[in-house]
């Protein structure tokens, strides 16, 4: 494919290399100096010949119509082509306000003149220029038919959910809670709650859209690149083979680019207009509307413990906001499924309808904002059970999936607490708050939490074709998000090939390329390398045959006791002394090359069997200055057992990441709504913040070994999204141990912290 | 961003000629400016490019012992110049505590003292506010407040003033220079700011035309030194704006304090110098007891403008815990954290 | 209107003539002359991504009007290496995983050249991170961000040494 990104020969000494070599090494990023140079190509960065610029208004209002719009205001200002309104807005193929396809959410695509939230689109102008479009969107000056906003958990009454997050059951029940709470010796009931957070990648989703007849290229970055062809063709009518997306690098994608987004459908539908290429970039405060968002939450816990510091029942009972017109429900509660054994469980989850987009899977969707407010629950429980956190946490260690009953995969926990706690120094942890100081005075507090996140597959596939060099060419329509796919993958496609990964060309990141299936859940790099290495495994099982039936080959008659790959040979698995080159065998087959295919997919009997989870501990030390309540996390220890770990160097990183989300979560992130207007009044990156460097210290952290036979072949869990579990109870946990104040409200800001606070 | 002219003058005099016609707008760095426009905030129809300015960009000692701070100095610059920093620490201070890196390499003097409200209300042309447009009210009053005034506000605007660095040169009791179409004119930075009343839209005293040449410490803001800190609360570590901040500055003879400078930030709808602390503090011995006082008397006045009570809890603790900083001395070096409660001049958090 | 003016881009005296005011350095390099690696983030100043060297100062190309900027010195992440060698800093950031999906990386990169140049740091870990706090990650490469400047400053000042003596 001319057009993919290759990727340069890394640095990676040409050793001999064995079977499983490249995969475990602590490589530097393959596509590293594309990324230091400038040379990769985000969505943005591409402009066709004769390309125009779009830019959409939005919604200033959060329910109501749109009266009015001054079209002719914007398409006097010069450099204007058109504007795009409900009035004129070209016909789709699909329905906008019907679920089109599974799992689509509904979007908004200037199908009437309705207002849905703030920050809905509510009309298209291209122009020239960016400056002209961006100016002209402006002069639209909407006039508004405005009804009362609905915004926070408030605002209106609950609702009974049919399905929570993904199509999950709302409510999970065993054993008798109420049974459970009345033989408690102690109880905790406390009421927590988080607030919406956007997913602000550093990249703003944008599109480059560009018609040849009924044909369509995108540039855009896409978490679920060769799925969503279909879903793209399927809005113009056109067959999926006619839709080409490049999408070689996410700018951050966290869930927010999985799905298909109103915006790049109005992009493509004005380039089809004007037989123009469109760009549409969002603007960072269009951000915080269309492209989903983590719902705010509202977690009652009813928790019950015996004498001997044991859980009696377990009631966790979320309340999670939604948009008016389309369900995604944060399916906190399901965080209390598999962590903790106890003899009464229940997860129950209700919904509230407001004026605000649709919430969506965002960085550990779920589980991050119910582990948030369980591992603060089970800090509370713990003090009132008289035990050290972690000591709390051992004796309800759950040695079965308490939700199902399953046996765990694999449960490497109790060695990343024993790791964490003894790396943190957690047991010269004070049980009482307000008993540490450091030098400068201010508090200092040690708290802890557990990180867990499912282990999912989905479906890929890949192809590998050996070349009579002895090179390889691997392809798969994978996604890097910055997770390291390009790396990560290429690791393991050349070990399938029993190749060094310098002779392995691999190719990612276009629609035409095998499935890689879907950037998210965590699954990534076990569902698409499952298929590369497969694929891999396909082309060595072919060309063994070649070699064993052929006389002239040292390993002629090896085939009952087989042949190992390894640096470009096939070995005879009982004689390392009778090998053959991969170039010799081709060239005496006179082929020039063989091509195999590999699928990746859990196993469907492994997976009614067994409950697949990746698990941690997290330490944190947060530091509070006792008068002014100000906050800052000094240390951070992170203990990880996720399977097998492909490339230790990039796995750090990404749970690094992942903890900083946690500091984010705990400490900052919050999208602050007008009650009036609704309107989000922090829809930029001064005013919402996110951790910035010097909020984050020395981290660490630990990859605990764990090897599980039953998550696939290879081993291999995902490290995406567990890093941020954990991590915000450890600090909300080390705050109240540092000031004893137990603040129940995230993100927790100085004002929680200060006497006499009025605020929150 | 609408559309305008650009004009780039020659002199001060060809700039000023042009600033003085309406809908004119000087640009210095265009830092804010340039951030309000995209927000559609503000739309001038022509912009008067001051950078090309010769002569601006000094800082000159000058005879008396005042130190005069040309308009289109960068912030950076001067918070770099060592015998500035020396001289102003908590001016250095604070000016490294404002904004990023990028921003202040960038951001002038002149462009700092005429910055604009961070209210949500004011930069979001949706919204009600009388500051952008007089007469429409404020959506401030009633709606997410928590960051707001509770010092200077009316009934029109409870907006609060965003600089760091108008602080620090107001505690120490700075002048701005200013020229305009009669001619040049000197107002001190306590009067250069208004109060909103019922203009809140008229924030300084610039009439149309006016812009800042310069700034000016007089020759008696050197004599604080030795004792003067900037102290500035945030929600996050750095790059973000004051929830409450004070510049202190003391004069220690004898163990007694025998002339002190405190000015408020984060907290006040302009930069807030507070002479009745200033007084309390004068003849007294250093000490937490005479901090407390002080910070009693600063936000003497102090009432919420709506959920924002905790900000006069906070206020007090930050006049005093600034008071205490700058009792103890001016560090020797600039903190690694400039005007945070972590700061620590040895980088004590250095475990890499 | 059309605006004349002149900007020597990495090393390279181009003159440019503006269609219209109202250009920023950042859309004049990415839209304009399709220097795309410096990046769009928030276009307001907050994230750091575009940042840019002019004069050899670091600064946010998003908020600066280009046509102000006439006569400047500009420095793009494109123009970092020299004849296909890294700058040190770069190197440095591909040793370190000093980035994740690689989008604020250039600007990321072009701070830290800038911090350098500045002096300020030097070799505190603490003073890196306050100074590298005007460029946003959002996949939390910070820890590498921090160890990349500073071994990136290390080698600096070694070669620095290497050339004096």
């Amino acid at each position: 494919m001319s057009d993919t990104i290759a990727i340069p020969a890394g640095a990676t000494p040409a050793s001999r290399t064995r079977f499983g070599s490249n995969s475990g090494q602590p490589m530097t990023r393959r596509d590293g100096v594309l990324k230091v140079t400038g040379a990769a190509t985000f969505a943005a960065d591409n402009h066709p010949e004769g390309l125009l610029h779009a830019v959409y208004a939005a919604a200033t209002i959060s329910r109501g119509r749109v009266t009015s719009l001054n079209v002719d205001a914007a398409r006097a200002h010069p450099g204007v082509v058109e504007v795009l309104t409900p009035e004129n807005r070209p016909p789709l193929a699909l329905d906008p306000d019907t679920k089109p396809y599974p799992f689509a959410f509904l979007i908004e695509v200037l199908q009437d003149d309705t207002v849905r939230y703030a920050g809905q689109p509510i009309a298209l102008v291209v122009a020239e220029t960016l400056e002209a479009a961006t100016e002209a969107a402006r002069l639209l000056s909407p006039t508004y038919d405005a009804a009362p906003a609905r915004v926070g958990l408030d605002a209106v009454e609950p609702y009974d959910p049919e399905a929570v997050g993904v199509g999950s059951p709302p409510t999970t029940e065993k054993g008798d809670i109420e049974a459970g709470l009345s033989a408690a010796s102690q109880r905790v009931d406390a009421r927590y709650e988080t607030p919406g957070q956007y997913h602000n990648a550093m990249e703003p989703h944008a599109i480059v859209a560009s018609w040849d007849g009924d044909r369509l290229t995108l540039d855009t970055p896409n978490q679920a690149i060769v799925m969503s062809t279909g879903s793209f063709a399927a809005w113009f009518g056109i067959p999926a083979e006619n839709v080409t997306i490049r999408s070689p690098f996410l700018g951050g994608g966290f869930g927010s680019k999985a799905i298909i987004v109103g915006p790049q459908i109005l992009a493509i539908l004005a380039a089809k207009m004007l037989g123009r290429p469109v760009k549409l970039a969002l603007r960072r405060e269009q951000m915080y509307g269309p492209v989903g968002h983590r719902g705010a939450t509202r977690q009652d816990f009813r928790i019950g413990i015996d004498g001997d510091g044991r859980l009696t029942a377990l009631d966790h009972l979320t309340t999670a906001a939604t948009s008016t017109f389309e369900d995604f429900i944060e399916p906190a509660s399901n965080a209390s499924h598999d962590l903790y054994a106890t003899p009464a469980l229940s997860s129950r989850h209700k919904a509230v309808r407001l004026d605000i987009g649709t919430p969506g899977p965002m960085r550990a969707p779920g589980e991050a904002s119910g582990s948030a407010a369980l591992e603060s629950a089970i800090d509370e429980a713990a003090l009132a059970a008289g035990l050290d956190p972690l000591e709390f946490r051992l004796r309800n260690y759950a040695e079965t999936d308490p939700a199902s009953g399953k046996p765990f995969s694999a449960k490497a926990l109790r060695e990343c607490y024993a790791e964490g706690a003894e790396r943190f120094g957690w047991s010269k942890r004070p049980l009482e708050p307000r008993q540490m100081r450091d030098e400068a005075g201010r508090l200092v507090g040690w708290g802890m939490g557990t990180a867990l996140f499912p282990a999912p597959m989905f479906q890929a596939k890949a192809t590998a074709t050996l070349r009579a060099d002895g090179t390889a060419l691997v392809e798969t329509a994978g996604a890097d998000m910055g997770q390291g796919a390009w790396t990560a993958l290429h690791q393991i496609a050349a070990d399938g090939l029993g190749l060094d990964i310098d002779s392995v060309e691999f190719h990612s990141g276009h629609s035409g390329l095998p499935d890689g299936g879907i950037a998210g859940g965590s699954g990534h790099t076990a569902t698409a390398g499952s298929a590369l290495h497969a694929a891999g495994t396909d082309v060595i099982a072919k060309l063994a045959d070649l070699a064993t039936n052929d006389e002239n080959s040292p390993l002629f008659g090896a085939g009952n006791v087989g042949v190992e790959a390894q640096d470009g040979r096939l070995y005879r698995a009982d004689d390392p002394g009778r090998s053959e080159s991969y170039g010799d065998i081709l060239a005496r087959a006179g082929l020039s090359e063989i091509e195999g295919a590999g699928q990746g997919g859990r196993d469907p009997a492994s997976a009614e069997e067994r409950a697949m989870f990746s698990h941690g501990a997290v330490f944190a030390e947060v530091k509070v200055d006792p008068d002014l309540g100000q906050i800052r996390v000094s240390r951070l220890v992170g203990a990880f057992a996720a399977g097998r770990i492909i490339n230790p160097r990039l796995a750090t990183s990404q749970l690094y990441g992942g903890m900083i989300w946690g500091i984010g979560f705990a400490l900052h992130e919050e999208a602050v709504h007008d009650r009036r207007s609704g309107r989000i009044m922090n829809a930029n990156l001064a005013e919402y913040h996110v951790p910035v460097n010097a909020d984050v210290p020395t981290m660490d952290v630990i990859l605990v070994d764990e090897h599980d036979p039953y998550v696939n072949a290879l081993g291999i869990k995902g490290v995406g999204e567990i890093g941020i579990t954990g991590t915000v109870g450890a600090i909300a946990n080390a705050i109240w141990h540092a000031t004893g104040v137990r603040v129940r409200r995230f993100p927790i800001g100085l004002a929680d912290l200060i006497d006499g606070a009025s605020a929150h | 961003m609408n559309l305008f002219d650009y004009f780039r003058p020659a002199s001060l005099a060809e700039a000023v000629a042009a600033g003085s016609q309406p809908g004119s707008a000087y640009l210095g760095a265009g830092t804010n400016l340039l951030d309000l426009m995209k927000g559609g905030v503000l739309a001038p129809s022509r912009l008067v490019d001051l950078t090309h300015l010769p002569d601006l960009n000094r800082i000159e000692q000058l005879a008396d012992g005042s130190t005069r701070i040309g308009a289109l100095v960068k912030n950076a610059a001067l918070a770099h110049d060592p015998d500035f920093a020396r001289a102003y620490p908590a001016v250095a201070e604070a000016l490294l505590s404002g904004a990023s890196a990028q921003l202040r390499n960038a951001a002038t003097v002149g462009s700092n003292l005429m910055q604009r409200t961070r209210c949500a209300y004011f930069t979001d042309p949706a919204s009600a506010c009388n500051k952008r447009q007089p007469g429409s009210g404020c959506d401030a009053i009633g709606g997410e407040n928590r960051a707001h005034a509770v010092l200077g506000w009316s009934d029109h605007c409870i907006a609060v003033h965003p600089s760091d660095f108008c602080v620090a040169l107001t505690a120490l009791g700075a002048l701005v220079e200013i020229e305009g179409p009669t001619g040049r004119r000197e107002v001190a930075m306590t009067d250069f700011y208004l109060l909103p009343g019922d203009t809140p839209e008229k924030e300084t005293v610039l009439e149309a035309g006016e812009m800042i040449v310069a700034v000016r410490l007089p020759p008696e803001a050197a004599a604080f030194a030795g004792h003067q800190r900037y102290l500035k609360v945030r929600e996050r570590t750095s790059y973000a704006f004051a929830l409450a901040s004070a510049a202190a500055a003391l004069k220690i003879e004898n163990g007694l304090i025998v002339e002190a400078r405190l000015a408020l930030g984060g907290v006040a709808t302009k930069p807030w110098r507070t002479q009745a602390a200033e007084a309390v503090l004068v003849g007294a011995t250093p000490g937490k007891e005479a901090f407390e006082n002080a910070a009693e008397a600063a936000f003497a006045e102090a009432k919420p403008s709506g959920e924002n009570a905790y900000k006069i809890a906070l206020g007090r603790r930050v006049v005093t815990r600034a008071l205490m900083m700058a009792a103890a001395g001016t560090p020797k070096r600039m903190p690694a954290l400039p005007a945070s409660p972590f700061a620590s001049e040895t980088g004590a958090n250095a475990h890499v | 209107m059309n605006l004349s003016m002149t900007l020597t881009i990495n090393g390279e005296r181009r003159d440019i003539v503006l269609d219209d005011p109202r250009v920023t350095l950042l859309d004049l390099l990415r839209e304009r002359l399709h220097l795309t690696g410096a990046k769009k983030g928030c276009d307001r100043g907050q994230c750091g991504a575009c940042t840019i060297l002019v004069d050899g100062q670091r600064i946010n190309s998003c908020l600066a009007l280009a046509v102000s900027y006439d006569g400047a010195a500009i420095t793009t992440i494109e123009g970092l290496a020299e004849n296909g060698t890294l700058h040190p800093v770069q190197q440095a950031f591909i040793d370190h995983d000093g980035f994740q999906c690689g989008f604020c990386t250039p600007g990321q990169i072009m701070s830290a050249v800038g911090l350098i140049a500045e002096a300020q740091a030097m070799g505190d870990p603490e003073r890196i991170r306050e100074a590298m706090s005007g460029n946003i990650c959002r996949c939390g490469a910070y820890q590498g961000i921090t160890e990349a400047v500073l071994d990136a400053q290390a080698r600096l000042a070694g070669s620095k040494a290497e050339t004096a003596a």
